[in-house]
C-alpha cells in the first residue's frame, strides 16, 4: 500500500515536471532568446560570416520565428549541431527549434519523438564527382570510394542504393560537411554524396567549381523540415504557421518592401488576416496580432529568402524546381489562414 | 573522585554518536552512505521523469532491428542488412583490434626509447628526451588530426598510380601502394586451399590458419622441452649440449613445410577501376589512429621504463660487472627483472588509457565501438541513453579484463619472497 502511494506520488511529480518542461513558448519568452540548432557550416543554409554573424536559408527561418515570438529577429542564439548531435540537442532541450536541413522521415517523426513543422526545402540525394573522372552517371560508380556524413538519412540511402543496383563501394565516414569537403578535395574519395542542395552549396565554396559535376541521378526524396520536440503542440504550431506565413506571403505577393503598405491598403481578406489587420489569429497560438507580419519583415517572404541565400543569383545557383509555389508548378502550398 | 574502571558500561546517549570515538566513524559513514544513495536516487528519478516527459522508454529492442548502414572495416562478415547488434560487435572488434595493435607497438617503442634515453651518447639521449616531451605534452587528438591531415594531403589518390608513366609507383618490389585512402598491401593466396570451417553466425576460419597456429604453438612447446632437457644435462654433467640448430629447425621446418604444402604466395594489389583490389587495403583511419596512439602512449611508456630502470640501485650494476657480466647480460638478467616490478603497475594504466583513447577514432571516421554503437546506431535509432549505457558497460568490462590479465602477469613477475 505504502509503495503504491510512493509510486503514485512519483508519477504525479513526473507528470507535473513534464507539463512544466513542455511549454517551450513561455520558456523562450522568459529567456528572451530563441535557441536555434543550425548546421555548423553549409554556405547558403547556415554559416557564420567573417564577423561571426550567422546567415543562410535555415538561419532566416530562425530569425522569422524569433521575430514572431519575441518581436526581434536578432534575438536568436545559434547552436551549431553536427549530423550526429542534432537530435540529441533538440530532445535534451539544448535548442528550441532545429532548422538544420534535416530530412523528415517516419522513424524520426515517431520513434525519435520529433515533430516536423512542414517542409521548407524539397531536396533529393545526389553525388558530386570531379569532371576529369569521366563519370556521367551514378551507375558508373561501382567500386568507388564515397565520402558520407555519418548519422544521416543519406548514409542509409547510399547503402540501399548500391545494394539495389548490385554495386560495391567503400564508405569514408566523416563527421561534418567541412571535413567532407577536405577529404573530397584531397581525392581521398571519388565522390561526395549528400542532399543536392548541400552539394551545390559545397561546390560554390570551391576555388574551381567548374571542375566538379553533380551527377544527374537523384536517388532519394529528402524533404528537409524544421523540427521541434514531440509533445509541445502549441510550439509546433507556432513554427509550422510561421513557415506557412512565409510561404503564403510569397503566394499573395507580400514582400518585406510592400508589407507596411499592404497592411494599410490591401483589400484581400487573406492578406488582412495574415497581417493581423482583421481577425486575431495570433491569440490562438499565444502570440499577438502582428506576429506573422514581423516574421515576414525579418528577412522577407519565402521567395525573397530563397533568392537571397541559395537562388540563381547567388554562387550556389539553385533553381526553384520543386520549391516553387504550387501556382508555378512547384510543391509549396501553404494551408489557408482562417 | 570516582574513577570509572576501563571497559565499564556507560548508558548510551544520543550525543555519543558524535562525541564518542567508538560510534563517531560509524555515524559519519552512515550519513555519507545516505547522501550517496539519495544522489543516486535523484539521478535515476530525474532520468525516468525526463524520459517520461519526452514519451520515451528504456528498451534495448533496437539492437535487433536492421542497421541499414555500411561499415568500411570489419573483421567479421557484415552488411547493411544485419542488425544493430552485429554492427556493435563489428565496432567492438575494431576497438579490440586497434587497442591490441596499439598496446603491442607502444610497448616495443616505449621500451626501446626508454632504454635509449639512458644511453651515454649525449646526442642520442637528448633526441629521445625531445621525442618524449613533444609527444606527451601535446593532446592526443591533435596528433591524430595532424597525422590524418598529413596522410590525406601528402599521399596521392589511387589515380596517381595509373598509366604507363604514373606520378607515383608502388614500393617494396611493387607490393605496397600508399594512397590517401588506404595502404594497399598484398594478401595471402593459396594454390591448395584446405577450405574453411564454419563457427556459426557467418564467421568462418580458414583451416590453413589453424594449421599454422598449431605448428607454431607446438614448435614453441617443443623448444621449451629441449631447453629444459639441456638445462637438466648441464646441471648433471656441467656440460651444455648445443641446441640452437635443433631449436631453429623445430621452430621453422614445420612452417616451411606447411607453406610448401598449401602453396602459400602473395597476391599483389592491382589498380582496378577506382581503387586497388586483389590485396588488402588497410584504411588510413586505422593506420593513422594506430600511429598516433603508438607514438603518444609510447612516450609515456618510455618514461615508465626509464623510471623503472633508474629505480634499481647502481650497486646492482656494479656488482654484476664485478662478477664479470657483460652490459647486455647485466641489463637482461639483473636490471630488467627487478625493474619490471616497478614498470608493470603503471604500464597497466597506460594500456587502459590507450584502450579508452581509441574512442577518439571518431576524429578520423574509424568505425570502432564509439563509431557504430555510440555513433551511427545511436543517431539512427535515437536511443541515446541505451547506447551510452551499453557503451560504458562494454568499455568497463573490456578495461577490467585487461586489468585482470595484466595483474595476473604482474603477480608472475613479482619478486618472490621465499
Amino acid at each position: 500500500m505504502k509503495r503504491t502511494v510512493f509510486w503514485g506520488a512519483l508519477a504525479m511529480t513526473a507528470m507535473a515536471a513534464g507539463a512544466a518542461a513542455a511549454d517551450t513558448l513561455s520558456e523562450v519568452k522568459n529567456r528572451g532568446e530563441l535557441n536555434c540548432g543550425v548546421n555548423p557550416g553549409l554556405v547558403g543554409f547556415a554559416a557564420p560570416d567573417a564577423n561571426g554573424n550567422w546567415a543562410g536559408f535555415d538561419v532566416d527561418l530562425c530569425k522569422a520565428v524569433a521575430a514572431a515570438v519575441l518581436g526581434d529577429p536578432g534575438k536568436v542564439k545559434y547552436v551549431p549541431l553536427t549530423g550526429q548531435t542534432r537530435f540529441t540537442g533538440l530532445s535534451s532541450g539544448e535548442v528550441d527549434l532545429l532548422a538544420r536541413n534535416s530530412t523528415w522521415s517516419f522513424s524520426r517523426d515517431t520513434d525519435l519523438k520529433l515533430d516536423f513543422a512542414g517542409v521548407n526545402y524539397y531536396d533529393g540525394q545526389g553525388f558530386m564527382v570531379r569532371k576529369d573522372l569521366g563519370v556521367t552517371s551514378t551507375k558508373e560508380l561501382d567500386g568507388a570510394t564515397i565520402c558520407i556524413q555519418t548519422g544521416t538519412t543519406t548514409e542509409l540511402n547510399l547503402a540501399d542504393y548500391f545494394k539495389a543496383n548490385g554495386m560495391e563501394y567503400q564508405p569514408v565516414n566523416i563527421d561534418s560537411n567541412a571535413e567532407g569537403e577536405q577529404q573530397y578535395m584531397a581525392g581521398a574519395c571519388d565522390a561526395y554524396t549528400t542532399d543536392i542542395s548541400g552539394l551545390a552549396a559545397t561546390r560554390a565554396a570551391f576555388a574551381d567549381p567548374e571542375n566538379h559535376v553533380i551527377l544527374p541521378e537523384v536517388i532519394s526524396k529528402e524533404p528537409l523540415a524544421p523540427a521541434v520536440r514531440h509533445g509541445d503542440n502549441n510550439w509546433g504550431d507556432i513554427v509550422r504557421w510561421t513557415l506557412n506565413a512565409l510561404i503564403a506571403a510569397e503566394e499573395y505577393g507580400i514582400t518585406s518592401k510592400n508589407i507596411e503598405e499592404l497592411a494599410k491598403s490591401s483589400e484581400n481578406p487573406e492578406v488582412q488576416r495574415i497581417l493581423g489587420v482583421t481577425d486575431d489569429l495570433g491569440a490562438m497560438i499565444g502570440l499577438d496580432k502582428e506576429w506573422a507580419k514581423r516574421a515576414i519583415q525579418a528577412s522577407g517572404n519565402y521567395g525573397e529568402i530563397f533568392a537571397a541565400n541559395v537562388g540563381e543569383q547567388t554562387p550556389i545557383g539553385l533553381a526553384r524546381g520543386l520549391n516553387a509555389q504550387w501556382t508555378q508548378g512547384g510543391l509549396l502550398y501553404a494551408q489557408p489562414f482562417r | 573522585m570516582t574513577e570509572v574502571p576501563l571497559g565499564a558500561e556507560q548508558p548510551f546517549r544520543l550525543s555519543m554518536l558524535v562525541y564518542d570515538r567508538r560510534y563517531r566513524s560509524m555515524t559519519f559513514q552512515v550519513i555519507v552512505f545516505i547522501l550517496v544513495m539519495a544522489l543516486g536516487w535523484w539521478l535515476v528519478n530525474n532520468t525516468i521523469r525526463n524520459l517520461a516527459a519526452l514519451g520515451k522508454d528504456f528498451n534495448f529492442g533496437f539492437l535487433f532491428q536492421r542497421a541499414g548502414y555500411d561499415i568500411p572495416q570489419r573483421l567479421i562478415p557484415y552488411s547493411s542488412d544485419d542488425t544493430h547488434l552485429r554492427a556493435t560487435i563489428v565496432g567492438l572488434l575494431n576497438t579490440i583490434l586497434i587497442s591490441f595493435m596499439g598496446c603491442v607497438a607502444a610497448t616495443i617503442l616505449g621500451v626501446a626509447i626508454g632504454i635509449a634515453r639512458l644511453s651515454h651518447n649525449w646526442l642520442f639521449a637528448r633526441l629521445m628526451a625531445i621525442y618524449v616531451e613533444v609527444f606527451r605534452n601535446i593532446p592526443l587528438l591533435l596528433w591524430i588530426l595532424i597525422i590524418y591531415a598529413i596522410f590525406t594531403d601528402v599521399l596521392p589518390p589511387p589515380n596517381a598510380y595509373r598509366g604507363d608513366d604514373p606520378q607515383w609507383s608502388m614500393i617494396f618490389f611493387d607490393q605496397v601502394a600508399l594512397t590517401n585512402r588506404y595502404t594497399a598491401v598484398p594478401a595471402f593466396g593459396m594454390s591448395n586451399d584446405p577450405g574453411t570451417i564454419d563457427l556459426g553466425a557467418r564467421i568462418t576460419v580458414n583451416l590453413a590458419l589453424i594449421a599454422f597456429l598449431v605448428v607454431i604453438i607446438g614448435g614453441w612447446i617443443a623448444r621449451r622441452a629441449i631447453l629444459a632437457r639441456a638445462q637438466a644435462i648441464q646441471d648433471r654433467t656441467g656440460h651444455r649440449p648445443v641446441t640452437w640448430w635443433i631449436n631453429l629447425a623445430v621452430m621453422t621446418v614445420p612452417s616451411v613445410l606447411l607453406i610448401w604444402y598449401f602453396g602459400l604466395h602473395l597476391l599483389a594489389p592491382e589498380l582496378k577501376g577506382f581503387n586497388f583490389s586483389g590485396g588488402n587495403n588497410l584504411n588510413n583511419a586505422l593506420v593513422v589512429l594506430w600511429l598516433a596512439l603508438t607514438l603518444y602512449t609510447g612516450a609515456f611508456i618510455a618514461e615508465i621504463v626509464r623510471g623503472g630502470v633508474l629505480a634499481v640501485s647502481k650497486g646492482q650494476t656494479e656488482a654484476a660487472f664485478a662478477l664479470g657480466l657483460r652490459p647486455k647480460a647485466t641489463m637482461n638478467l639483473v636490471i630488467l627483472p627487478q625493474a619490471l616490478r616497478v614498470i608493470i603497475p603503471p604500464l597497466i594504466s597506460q594500456y587502459l588509457n590507450l584502450t579508452k583513447n581509441s574512442s577518439l577514432a571518431i576524429a578520423v571516421g574509424y568505425m570502432d565501438l564509439r563509431g557504430t554503437l555510440g555513433g551511427t546506431t545511436q543517431n539512427q535509432t535515437g536511443r541515446e541513453l541505451e547506447s551510452i549505457v551499453l557503451m560504458m558497460l562494454i568499455y568497463l568490462v573490456l578495461s577490467l579484463i585487461i586489468s585482470a590479465g595484466m595483474n595476473a602477469f604482474n603477480r608472475s613477475v613479482r619478486l618472490k619472497e621465499r
